[in-house]
């Protein structure tokens, strides 16, 4: 049980290079942060610094309020799940689990119950006498979990864990995970590039990219207020749809039609001097609805009808996909995420729209399709601030 | 799938019992030699129609070929041990680290082991004499270690680069220190990389013939291989053909213990499950 303060903590490399820039962060004790961004962001240097498996050039790390920067990670009494789980091929895996008790020279009968113990707690009492290479991915996986449980360390560090197991058994684990970390009530940074695992699993997230901090905050918080650009791109899923705008007296126009600016998103960008003409307009899938399934707000809301390129029913909704002319946004800030993720929707011609399932929409024919014009983000395209996210 | 046909099959025996017999006929021709009665040597039989075991008798009593055997297995296992500590360590920081130099010293452990033996020689037969490692042990051992110190290098640090960095990390997670890292975590999975070049190591330091015979005068440091080249008959006119052959194979059985003894722990695989996959 602790909590950890980052103060400007830097990471800079001999090369010259900058992992990791003034990062700031007070972790409170028993808090589950998550730290997320895409590959090269400096979340895993940051996890590697606290871990103290890799130095910190410059500012300063506390764990329960003593300096830690020159501490080895050993006498940081902090466990950490890798990736590749790192579990000891030649021990079995009561002596897998039981190795930092050893370490310590816990005597053996408390090593046999603490083990025990935690196998119990991940349903691996039958395994102990197994090594690694006989058991599954996921039983590997709850084997480098116990051995960072074993001996209650002050926190938990987990490096993209989850990242090896197939889709189902990710979303077990996930929620393990969770119910574990409430039940021990110990102090966790999660490290990962999904943002499904970090919205579902973390009391607060760190968005980062490119060893910059984008934005601290509580899932919905970054969900319903992205700063910029990069975070409501990266948050979400399906992503944030993006299209050019132009502004002009009190409405926007977009390829998706003129959208009124509401009260909200007015005052918002009177807060703001020098708002551009020119501006990129934000709108989550989530925020579109089939208009024949509109009903009592249907005057408040805008409308746009285009053909629906595909269509991809998941049973519980449907997700349509429109062509728009001129509705490319070129931003390096989104190019990012595509280059991460390898998709190229994001920022391009494509339109997604998150329908109701009873909507009888059909690929290939014409869609009217609703939203409210309070439910848009405008951006600044140039350093790609939300000029909207205020509280 | 290929499917293996019976002549294909066939075509593969005669060809792998060819090579077999390529490789094992002059072994078993000194076998033969070294049962031979004197008098049946050049008889050409390749089954001795003489069975006796007197030339092992009296390479041993006559020939005084014990301490050579001594000093051969002596100095073998001691630089053996010697290169092998000396070489995980610097194949562990080879494969682990990154320091200034590293290339050049890579790139001089193996200018080391493609250098010519007989042109250095002359040069350390001076110098050993100057400082009075002629004719001793360490005379040996020092040489050799440096011979082979080059090829422990590199097939250990080949082998430690195989080990995931990780699971040294995790180790330091949980609280071992770097020592305790590389002896509880590392050792244990280069164990059958450390050991295939433990055999080769000793393979090269036992067969050094070069060295052997230049850098010593007695049998106080001589090893094996050189005491055999100073076998003689028991008159001048004799011919210790039978001696010769019955030391060689002498000579050729630690190797066979040594392979047979270690083959068990020279698996693969021991890293599956370290890591995903």
């Amino acid at each position: 049980m602790a909590e950890i303060v980052l103060d400007r903590v830097t990471k800079k490399y001999p090369d010259g290079t900058t992992a990791v820039a003034e990062f700031n962060l007070h972790i409170a004790d028993q808090e589950f942060i998550i730290l997320v961004g895409p590959s090269g962001c400096g979340k895993s240097t940051t996890l590697n610094m606290i871990a103290g498996l890799e130095d910190i050039s410059d500012g300063e790390m506390r764990i329960d309020g003593r300096r830690v920067n020159e501490v080895a990670p050993r006498d940081r009494d902090i466990a950490m799940v890798f990736q590749s789980y790192a579990l000891y091929p030649h021990m079995t895996v009561r002596e897998n689990i039981g190795f930092p008790l050893k370490l310590a020279k816990v005597d053996k009968a408390t090593i046999k119950a603490k083990v025990d113990e935690a196998a119990q707690i991940l349903d691996l009492t039958p395994y102990l006498d197994r090594k690694p290479g006989a058991l599954s991915g996921g039983q590997r996986q709850r084997v480098a979990m116990g051995r960072a449980i074993v001996r209650s360390p002050k926190a938990f560090l987990m490096d993209e864990p989850l990242s090896n197991l197939d889709a189902k058994l990710r979303v077990q684990m996930r929620t393990s995970i969770s119910r574990i970390q409430k039940r021990l009530g110990t102090t966790t940074v999660y490290v990962t590039h999904d943002q499904t695992e970090a919205m579902t699993l973390g009391d607060r997230i760190v968005i980062m990219r490119a060893g910059h901090v984008q934005q601290i905050g509580s899932p919905q918080e970054l969900y319903e207020r992205p700063v910029n650009l990069f975070v409501a791109g990266f948050i979400g899923s399906p992503s944030m749809n993006f299209v050019p705008g132009t502004i002009a007296n009190n409405t926007v126009e977009t390829t998706l039609g003129t959208i009124p600016l509401s009260d909200r998103i007015r005052r918002s960008l009177e807060g703001h001097k020098d708002v551009p003409r020119d501006v990129i307009i934000g709108i989550r899938p989530e925020a579109f609805e089939d208009l024949s399934l509109v009903d009592e707000s249907r005057g408040k809301g805008v409308t746009f009808t285009a053909p629906v390129d595909i269509l991809e029913s998941m049973g519980s909704e449907k997700f349509a996909y429109f062509s728009l002319e001129n509705a490319h946004v070129d931003s390096e800030h989104l190019a990012e995420i595509e280059r991460d993720t390898g998709s190229e929707d994001m920022g391009t011609a494509q339109i997604v729209a998150q329908l109701d399932a009873r909507s009888p929409v059909r690929e290939g024919k014409g869609l009217e399709v609703w939203f409210n014009p309070d439910s848009i983000h405008v951006f600044e395209p140039g350093s790609g601030a939300n000029l909207t996210a205020a509280e | 799938m290929a499917v293996v046909t019976t002549r294909q099959k066939a075509s593969w025996s005669v060809a792998n019992t060819i090579v077999a017999l390529y490789a094992l006929i002059p072994v078993l021709w000194i076998l033969s030699l070294s049962l031979k009665e004197k008098s049946t040597f050049t008889d050409g039989h390749f089954i001795p129609r003489g069975w006796t075991f007197q030339n092992f008798v009296d390479i041993f009593q006559v020939g005084g070929f014990t301490r050579p055997l001594l000093n051969s297995i002596g100095i073998a296992v001691i630089a053996t041990f010697v290169a092998i500590v000396i070489g995980t360590f610097a194949a562990y920081a080879i494969a682990r680290l990154d320091f200034p130099g590293k290339k050049l010293m890579l790139g001089a452990s193996l200018l080391i082991a493609m250098f010519p033996q007989v042109s250095l020689v002359t040069p350390m037969f001076q110098v050993e004499r100057s400082i009075g490692l002629f004719n001793t042990w360490p005379g040996l051992i020092l040489p050799y270690i440096t011979f082979t110190l080059p090829l422990t290098i590199y097939t250990l640090s080949s082998f430690l680069r195989e080990i995931p960095w990780e699971l040294e990390k995790a180790a330091k997670m949980d609280g071992a220190t770097p020592f305790q890292a590389f002896r509880q975590v590392i050792v244990p999975l280069a164990m059958p990389g450390v050991v295939t070049t433990a055999i080769l190591a000793f393979i090269q330091c036992w067969n050094d013939f070069v060295f052997a015979i230049s850098l010593t005068s007695t049998n106080s440091a001589r090893t094996a291989p050189a005491a055999i080249a100073f076998f003689t008959g028991a008159s001048q006119f004799e011919d210790p053909t039978g001696s010769i052959a019955a030391a060689a194979i002498v000579i050729t059985i630690p190797i066979i213990i040594f392979v047979l003894i270690f083959q068990r722990r020279i698996v693969s695989g021991l890293t599956s499950g370290a890591v995903k996959g």
